[in-house]
């Protein structure tokens, strides 16, 4: 997030795109229910009537994927009209010209068309962003689990400069991070291209930096994506994989794709609190304690660095992970003790400039929002304050392409999937509450009553679904919530996981996967 | 402004309530029905308090403080008043400290100490509305309300979902859900935000048995979405047996169904305890010693064979930073490849 | 002294053949629950609450008075037991007060505790009730007979110090109380305040009269200390609530320390923040005095403000 979720309560204008926020971040939905009650505006758009869009004053729903030419059709009318603000681009922008050349080709006609909308829906909600004086957006896998999903991202900051809303408080572009530390994971250099803080690898003064901190050689050739090393281990390029904390065998695309990766690596390291579904397939297990059992810090999505404490001793002869990590480091003849997670933060913060006066001592009491270059830097409670961190602003307008499988007489439903209040990624944690499978028992899938009629399903019917990667059987769910040739499903669950069915084709840039949008056929299960 | 509170001059910022302006001054004002997130309600009537000029006696939470007011907090109608109040809720309140689970953080129980209220003299019917144990979570035990409407107007004002309110009037006025059809039934979410601003033991978490004297809480993050909720895990013995929301967090007071019920997974017995070894398609314990041994038998196998770039791991978004920062360390430093990767796409 | 092997719940252990089952339990991390067994005092399984099964013995025995024998296989949670530990405590229950409410005994009380562990709640009913004999005597010790639950843990503590043994038991069967000397009331008998008894009644029959409304056993933080006012240095808990200093509680006496009035009046005086006055017995009467006499200290302090008006007097000139 540039921006704080404190910011939510004073803003005068949301406007909420691919994220179902009452239910995947809630703390943060019922801050944005309290700022409608506060009077701030609120726009959603969404394939599925998400409770978020009973409070909207204009409810898009929007046909999955087709994020950007919404995005698109918005900014169009901000520019008919006049909405936008001139001085903050003339100032703080620049490739204007450009975005002017595309986005004129996007009235809110074409989008509309393109998006399953209403064109005076668009207009009411480019207007209300357009005239809000502070407004802020908020996005999540919905716009990002695209194949142009880096595109959808540039969409929206345009959107957001076009009209000032960035460096400002309570605007700002705000993706709302789906797990606990996903932030810090990233942070900490936890992927291929990119050391602690995002520093490069590829750049000779970060390895020569790191070389001299960790005295050690250091590769600077960028690694691999996960999509990446899982089509090495099949191409047998790949023969160690080591995995902590994740699931794949069920929170990824294609999972026989996985499956078959998992079964074909020659060593596989699973380090978890659980036998998750994809620890079946190692060769070592790890047992790691749970976050009750240990000290650190995790970053929340607007960039709170906050501590972690440790409440109760590791449950077993399990281990914090940071102590299997440094007793394997020390096996592997690399000496480094250290005697509690502090002395890795001091060892971060020495390395890291956005972590640089983050420590224990200062962030006991409700934690630091980086970037905080020093030890008396207060934080940063939104980016890019008076000047963008690039210097100016740069305008990237996309057009809208088509997701990489649309439906056709074979697959004729639009397959997207998502998150549930009630359960947490693969279940690992909230399938063994009680109370939480009383309530969400099992895997399910979201239809539109004309489609069940007109296929003959009732409401908890067992149906059989088929992409071409994959078939599932689940339970059918009438539901209002969802459009027409849109069908919904929960990813959380292994026994009919949705993965089976999605999309691994990526998005060039970040990689991501299309998991919103697949095609896929329903029918009764025999 | 000026005002006096207990014949001591003070200075108060405009649109204050003398509530604020009390606990401002360090003067404690009982209350039951107050939350200084919420609108005032002035229902339970306990933070009465006497202001020169007026008849009666006004409710402290909803009544602002003007120039010159002169506030008695503890005169004898007062005291007399308070009392009263407590003495009418006892009256009608079971007398069940002795299992209830809230004792020891109730604030009923502390007034009636503080007060010296130790039974209701009001002897005569007894309200005996049903509870409601339908919801997984948490149970509403209607006997014990006392009708504050804590929970309701969290649930309307902060939580957004509205899913209970009071029915009737008087002496049979009671929290319920729309057409009584259970908390199951309802548009409830199961936040438990009720359950954290409930003041006595009418809203209560289906936990398992400890005494609020015997635990101790630990303050951390919550574990589940990226929001990052600040609580306190309350611990008995060596186990994670509730969880309490932290008000002076971003989160302000507030969690979610995952956050505030869904903690059982620590202690659960499915737990992985020690680490297991692959053995001819079968998991068999190993120690940790031997677990390593065994990995770094086949890095050095495979490292100088295939070379470092054969090496790649999946770090984790659910761990620490201190945790990612290792595991990374390990893969480029100590292996020698940039092969790390992690979920943050999904 | 020899070894003996036995087995609780199923979990085998060699102790010493002269400790009880229920110090053997402990051993385990077993707790059996006891209302009457102190280790500090002598053993009369009076309570019965600390009964388990024994396999080959055809009655229940009480844990505290048992000696382990070798071979010995015991259950402490068998439902036998159980059921014998609820109907014990229901029938203290319907003879005991419901007032945990505002109960200073509240959070510190075992029959409350083992009330919560066991399930079991007071009882409507017509039949008697403890009579109330509230003797509130003392500015010290309020004495609440219709708490009681005769442990006799008070009569023992009392009797330990020989010029003490002012409590003990009179009557008989359901009219059994606690006396002190020849049923008088504290103030008259001669109680010497020191909160021996106090410190080991399960209940909230004997509390510390000068803790009363002041701070519950939950609330706030507490420090122990020693005491300084003699050599046998006895302990004393400082409630506090916030950064003050609230009561001073006598912790239970052990190792042979006496615990007495003045040392605790002492501590009080040293560390909470407003004292209340003290007093003092004076011809069987309590009379509220100054800390100043109660420490006998006037001659002193008038000695003291004599040499420093002299100083005084010297400097100016």
């Amino acid at each position: 997030m540039t921006n704080s979720i404190e910011e939510i309560t004073d803003t005068d204008a949301m406007f909420v795109i691919g994220s179902n926020t009452t239910e995947n971040h809630p703390i943060i939905g019922a801050r944005m229910k309290q700022a409608v009650r506060n009077g701030s505006k609120l726009i959603v758009a969404d394939p599925r009537r998400i409770e978020l869009a009973d409070y909207a004053d204009v409810y898009l729903q929007l046909k999955p994927g087709t994020n950007i030419a919404l995005l698109n059709g918005m900014m169009n009318v901000i520019l008919e009209n006049g909405l936008y603000d001139k001085k903050y681009i003339d100032e703080r922008c620049e490739n204007f010209d450009e975005l002017v050349n595309i986005i004129k080709e996007y009235t809110p006609e074409r989008a509309a068309e393109i998006c399953g909308v209403k064109s005076e829906d668009i207009i009411k909600a480019a207007t209300i962003y357009g005239e809000a004086d502070k407004a802020g957006i908020y996005y999540t896998m919905g716009v990002t689990q695209h194949t142009t999903g880096t595109n959808a991202v540039m969409s929206i900051s345009n959107l957001a400069m076009l009209c000032g809303n960035i460096g400002k408080e309570s605007a700002g572009v705000n993706p709302l991070r789906g797990q606990n530390n996903v932030q810090g994971a990233c942070d900490m250099g936890g992927l291929p291209a990119d050391l602690p803080g995002y520093q490069k690898v590829f750049k000779p003064e970060v390895i020569e930096k790191f070389e001299n901190a960790w005295r050690v050689k250091l590769s600077p050739k960028p690694g691999l994506t996960i999509p990446e090393i899982f089509n090495g281990v099949h191409d047998g390029s790949i023969k160690f994989l080591y995995i902590m904390g994740e699931n794949p065998m069920v929170s990824d695309p294609d999972i026989n794709h996985v499956k078959e990766v998992l079964e074909h690596v020659d060593f596989l390291v699973v380090q978890d609190i659980f036998m998750t579904e994809t620890a079946e397939y190692a060769d070592v297990v790890l047992p790691a304690a749970s976050f009750a059992e240990k000290d650190g810090t995790f970053s929340n999505t607007e960039r709170r660095v906050q501590r972690v404490r440790k409440a109760i001793q590791p449950v077993g002869e399990s281990k914090p992970d940071w102590q299997i990590l440094m007793e394997l480091m020390n096996y592997l003849g690399f000496e480094k003790k250290y005697l509690h997670p502090e002395k890795i933060m001091e060892e971060i913060s020495s390395l890291t400039p956005s972590y640089g006066g983050i420590t224990y001592d200062r962030i006991n009491n409700g934690g630091i929002q980086w970037p905080c270059p020093d030890k008396h830097h207060p934080g940063t409670k939104y980016l890019h304050k008076g000047m963008m961190a690039r210097g100016r602003g740069l305008f990237m307008p996309a057009e809208y392409v088509e997701s990489a499988e649309m439906p056709d007489s074979e697959y004729p439903y639009i397959f997207t999937t998502g998150r549930i209040l009630y359960h947490y990624h693969t279940r690992t944690m909230t399938g063994r509450v009680e109370g939480i499978n009383e309530i969400a028992p099992s895997s399910y899938v979201e239809i539109n009553e004309v489609n069940a009629n007109k296929l003959g399903i009732r409401n908890g019917d067992r149906v059989k679904l088929t992409s071409r990667r994959g078939q599932i059987e689940t339970t059918a769910k009438i539901s209002e919530i969802i459009d027409e040739n849109v069908l919904f499903m929960p990813f959380h669950f292994a026994d009919g996981a949705a993965n089976y069915l999605t999309n691994s084709a990526t998005d060039p840039i970040a990689k991501i996967s299309e998991l919103k949008v697949a095609a896929v056929r329903i029918e009764k299960a025999k | 402004m000026n005002i006096t509170i207990d014949g001591i001059q003070y200075e108060i910022k405009k649109n204050t309530t003398i509530l604020q302006a009390c606990k401002d001054a360090g003067i404690n004002i009982p209350t039951l029905c107050h939350d200084e997130r919420l609108n005032p309600s002035s229902s339970c009537r306990l933070c009465l308090v006497e202001v020169e000029g007026t008849k009666n006696p006004v409710t402290s939470c909803s009544t602002m403080v003007r120039d010159n007011m002169v506030v008695n907090t503890k005169s004898k109608d007062v005291i007399k008043a308070r009392k009263d109040v407590l003495n009418l809720i006892i009256s009608n309140h079971p007398m069940e400290c002795l299992t209830c689970d809230k004792s020891g953080n109730c604030k009923l129980q502390d007034y009636s100490y503080e007060y010296g209220v130790a039974e209701g003299t009001f002897k005569g019917a007894k309200r005996t509305p049903k509870t409601d144990t339908s919801n997984p979570f948490y149970d509403y035990d209607a006997r014990k309300c006392i009708l504050c409407g804590l929970c309701v107007r969290v649930c309307d004002e902060l939580q957004g979902t509205a899913a209970i309110g009071i029915e009737n009037r008087g002496f049979d006025a009671v929290v319920t859900t729309p057409y009584n059809e259970g908390l199951i039934n309802s548009k409830c979410v199961s936040c438990g935000n009720c359950v954290s601003v409930c003041p006595v033991g009418a809203l209560s978490p289906k936990r398992q048995k400890y005494r609020y004297w015997e635990n101790k809480k630990i303050r951390t993050t919550c574990s589940y979405c990226g929001v990052g909720c600040q609580m306190d895990l309350v611990v008995k013995g060596d186990k994670v047996v509730d969880v309490e929301p932290a008000k002076d967090a971003l989160n302000n007071g507030l969690l979610c169904v995952k956050g505030k019920f869904a903690y059982k997974f620590i202690n659960h017995p499915d737990r992985l305890k020690t680490p297991l070894i692959k053995i001819n398609g079968r998991f068999e314990e190993a120690t940790w010693d031997e677990a390593y041994r065994y990995i770094r038998k086949k890095v050095n196998e495979l490292k100088p064979e295939y070379g470092a770039d054969s090496f790649a791991g999946l770090t984790s978004a659910r761990c620490t930073n201190e945790e990612n920062y290792l595991f990374q360390k390990l893969f480029r430093a100590v292996i020698g490849t940039n092969n790390v990767d992690h979920c943050a796409r999904l | 002294m020899a070894n003996v092997k036995i087995i609780i719940d199923g979990q085998k252990i060699t102790v010493p053949n002269n400790i009880s089952i229920l110090e053997a339990a402990k051993k385990l991390d077993i707790e059996i629950p006891a209302l009457c067994y102190d280790p500090n005092l002598d053993v009369v399984a009076a309570c019965r609450l600390c009964v388990v099964e024994i396999e080959g013995s055809n009655k229940l025995e009480t844990s505290c008075s048992t000696r382990v024998r070798d071979g010995m296989v015991i259950h402490t949670k068998s439902d036998l037991v159980v059921k014998t530990r609820k109907d014990i405590l229901q029938l203290l229950l319907d003879s005991h007060p419901n007032d945990c409410l505002t109960c200073q005994k509240a959070g510190d009380c075992y029959l409350q505790k083992y009330a919560y562990e066991y399930g079991l709640k007071f009882r409507d009913h017509s039949g008697s009730m403890r009579p109330q004999l509230l003797d509130t005597s003392s500015p010290y010790i309020l004495k609440d007979n219709a708490k009681c639950i005769l442990c006799g843990k008070c009569v023992r503590t009392c009797s330990q110090v020989s010029d003490r043994m002012v409590l003990s038991f009179s009557e008989r069967g359901y009219s059994t109380k606690i006396i002190a000397d020849f049923d008088q009331t504290l103030e008259e008998s001669s109680c010497v305040s020191c909160n021996r008894c106090v410190t080991v009644c399960p209940v909230g029959a004997l509390v510390d009269k000068r803790a009363m409304g002041k701070i519950r056993a939950w609330d706030g933080a507490s420090k122990v200390i020693k005491c300084k006012s003699c050599q046998y240095g006895c302990e004393f808990e400082i409630k506090s609530k916030g950064t003050v200093n609230v009561a001073v509680v006598a912790k239970p006496p052990a190792n042979g320390r006496p615990l007495c009035l003045k040392g605790r009046l002492t501590t009080e005086l040293l560390y909470v923040d407003k004292p209340e006055a003290p007093y003092r017995k004076i011809n069987g009467q309590f009379i509220e005095t100054n800390w100043t006499k109660m420490l006998g200290i006037e001659d002193i302090l008038e000695r003291i403000d004599k040499i420093n008006a002299e100083k005084e007097r010297e400097g100016k000139e």
